[in-house]
């Protein structure tokens, strides 16, 4: 069997709900060709989302704009990002193809609560995700 | 890469000799017999309606193909003093300047870069280049090398762009896509060394004639082939599969020949060739190689391919050269305004300190990439405002590696073509040029999508580098040992377009809204064609949109 034939995101899934939150996920880079693995907020803002917004959560500025995460009021409810990650909007890829509801959860609630962000209550679920998807 | 290719069987026609077309047909149903053979059918559009009308006709039959690439654009003059703002200077907007001025409209080009191309686009040794967030590679290549970060090929059947080629005199090489002595690799299979694409192809092949033959032997398929049938495929299949003369697919000549020798043929003493031991038919299936065998027979990734000399920029500097002062570079725009007098863009000056400047027009063709665009105060209309807000750049990365030495070449006998794998590279393209050459070469390392290109793009390009040219020593352990210098795109990180190409929310529902003239306004790009991410996407969505542009200005200044 192909490691990519294994890694189907049913199986996938069931690892993500075992793993402890405090999870390394230095090993989980590239690990599969179609979805990310990384499991903790931290482990998948850094493999996908400082693609744009950039390491330290700035944003970036060309012929157009990433907007910054840092300091970000929008993020006060996890709707919001929830449903931006999953669905995109403009230059935003929808992400619902390459992480599933824990990630998805997992990410949004990291961005809320670092690079300025304060906003640790009301954090988004699985199941927020799973409904909004 | 995941452009759907199925629309290049829809052939669209020249108006005038689609109406002769239909001319024919009505003239061949009311005079002839109500069913003509293929044969009789041809033979009297070729008398009514001459070479060309056949061979739109043979098209029309699925014999020959048509492109939908119509020559040389002819435009109606332009009304007296028309005036066309163009925004961006890519491929698609360089087209439609050049085109619109040899009409007799004013021209006027926006570039935000201070060079034209967009994402055609050549980095060469002693390049910098600073992709969004500050992340800055210079290109430490040998004199005269360089990598293509966006485009790379031109197919045979992108007749426009060729055409475009021909016409500004930018040369052309060929471009081995398909080397049979490439390899094929799957960190799974064969403890993870790579397979020579040859022995792969040679054995599956032989293979899949091997079984037909038997159950044709058998009598499995009695039913539909006849006697003569069964030895027209038996005959088919000898040739097909390297089979030997009992329709058999085993190790020797045959095989040999074509997947290669554990000693090849000589002269001398030893001169004899040794054939090599081809693969059992399930090793074979469960090494899963065989998934990139049909990888060289899409149309647009078919020998023969090509690539300009010296780069792939080479057709957007002849572009520029072509247009000269029309266009003006270093011009971000901010908005876009039209109304019953015309259309008004307001841009900040980046030559000038940002300072805001405007520009006006009678039309304007937009070719800002819709991720670009979203972010600009415009007053498009709701359906064509939805598109642009609804559509996102893929996610793509290349890494383009330079060694010092080819060892490709000198080592493994590999010149030009790609190599497929399951690693996070993905492929390992070979240079097309200078074979042979004791000069540094460079090979693209990698090129990926997805996820695999999300991870990429968020890491630093010295790191990047660095994983590419690991991932690669698991099919070269030469890499370490010979890199030189390594560079990087991550396509959501390229500051002029964010993103690699244009995909839609719902292409079916959309397509109509995107393509239509808003007003004053139309937008072009491969965004909006059905090859998207290639320049001839570009093209062919340029010239339909100047075509219909020019109908506009046209009929209005008729009124």
């Amino acid at each position: 069997m192909r490691m990519h034939q294994l890694f189907t995101p049913v199986l996938f899934a069931t690892s993500v709900v075992a793993a402890p939150a405090f999870a390394d996920d230095s090993a989980a880079w590239f690990e599969n060709r179609n979805v990310l693995t990384q499991e903790t907020g931290e482990g998948i803002y850094n493999a996908v989302c400082a693609g744009c917004h950039m390491p330290d959560g700035q944003g970036a500025t060309g012929a157009a704009s990433y907007p910054a995460l840092a300091d970000n009021p929008t993020l006060e409810y996890p709707e919001y990002a929830v449903m931006l990650t999953l669905h995109g909007q403009a230059a935003m890829p929808p992400l619902r193809g390459v992480l599933n509801d824990e990630q998805v959860a997992a990410v949004v609630n990291y961005i809320r609560t670092s690079f300025g962000n304060n906003y640790p209550d009301d954090p988004a679920t699985a199941e927020m995700v799973a409904q909004t998807r | 890469m995941p452009h759907p290719c199925s629309d290049v069987d829809n052939l669209s026609h020249p108006a005038d000799s689609g109406d002769r077309t239909e001319k024919v047909e009505a003239i061949l149903v009311d005079k002839l017999t109500p069913n003509p053979s293929r044969r009789e059918f041809l033979t009297m559009v070729g008398a009514v309606g001459g070479a060309a009308a056949m061979y739109q006709a043979m098209g029309m039959m699925g014999v020959a193909h048509a492109s939908p690439y119509e020559g040389k654009i002819q435009l109606e003059r332009a009304p007296e003093g028309t005036k066309v703002l163009i925004l961006g200077a890519g491929i698609a907007g360089m087209i439609a300047a050049m085109e619109l001025r040899d009409a007799g409209y004013e021209v006027e080009v926006l570039e935000f870069r201070d060079i034209a191309g967009g994402r055609c686009w050549t980095m060469r040794a002693g390049d910098t280049y600073e992709e969004l967030g500050g992340f800055t590679q210079t290109v430490d290549f040998a004199e005269g090398n360089y990598f293509n970060p966006g485009p790379w090929r031109v197919p045979y059947n992108h007749y426009g762009i060729l055409d475009y080629c021909r016409r500004l005199g930018v040369e052309l090489e060929p471009l081995i896509q398909i080397n049979n002595n490439a390899y094929v690799h799957s960190v799974d299979a064969f403890d993870g060394k790579p397979v020579r694409y040859r022995e792969i192809n040679t054995d599956f092949r032989g293979h899949i004639s091997d079984l037909l033959s038997k159950v044709t032997d058998q009598g499995a398929l009695d039913a539909v082939l006849s006697d003569e049938d069964k030895e027209n495929l038996l005959a088919g299949l000898r040739t097909f599969g390297a089979l030997n003369d009992d329709n058999a697919y085993v190790s020797g000549d045959n095989a040999s020949s074509r997947r290669g020798y554990a000693r090849p043929p000589g002269g001398g003493v030893d001169g004899a060739p040794i054939a090599n031991e081809i693969l059992d038919l399930s090793t074979l299936l469960d090494s899963g190689l065989w998934s990139r065998l049909a990888t060289s027979e899409a149309l647009n990734g078919s020998m023969p391919i090509f690539q300009p000399k010296g780069g792939m920029d080479m057709i957007a500097r002849a572009m520029a050269d072509n247009l000269g002062d029309l266009v003006r570079y270093r011009k971000r725009v901010t908005q876009i305004r039209q109304d019953e007098d015309g259309v008004i863009v307001t841009y900040d000056d980046l030559e000038n300190d940002g300072a805001e400047g405007t520009a006006s027009a009678d039309y304007c063709v937009c070719t800002i990439p819709f991720s670009i665009l979203s972010q600009i105060d415009h007053d498009f209309s709701g359906p064509l405002a939805n598109v642009i807000q609804t559509m996102h750049y893929a996610a793509s990365i290349k890494v383009g590696l330079e060694f010092k030495r080819r060892f490709w070449e000198e080592d493994e006998h590999i010149y030009g073509g790609t190599t497929y794998t399951d690693l996070p590279i993905s492929q390992i393209s070979y240079p097309s040029n200078d074979y042979l050459s004791d000069k540094p070469g460079v090979v693209l390392g990698a090129y990926s999508w997805g996820a695999l290109a999300y991870q990429y793009s968020s890491i630093e390009p010295e790191d990047r580098v660095r994983r590419t040219v690991e991932w690669g020593s698991q099919i070269h352990p030469q890499m370490p040992e010979e890199f030189k210098a390594g560079v990087s795109v991550a396509w959501h990180r390229v500051p002029w377009t964010l993103g690699c190409y244009g995909i839609w929310q719902d292409k079916a529902a959309q397509y109509d809204d995107a393509v239509a003239m808003d007003r004053r306004i139309v937008c072009a790009g491969e965004h909006l064609s059905y090859l998207p991410a290639w320049m001839e996407g570009a093209v062919l969505s340029s010239l339909d949109a100047i075509r219909r542009l020019s109908q506009t200005a046209i009929t209005a200044a008729g009124e």
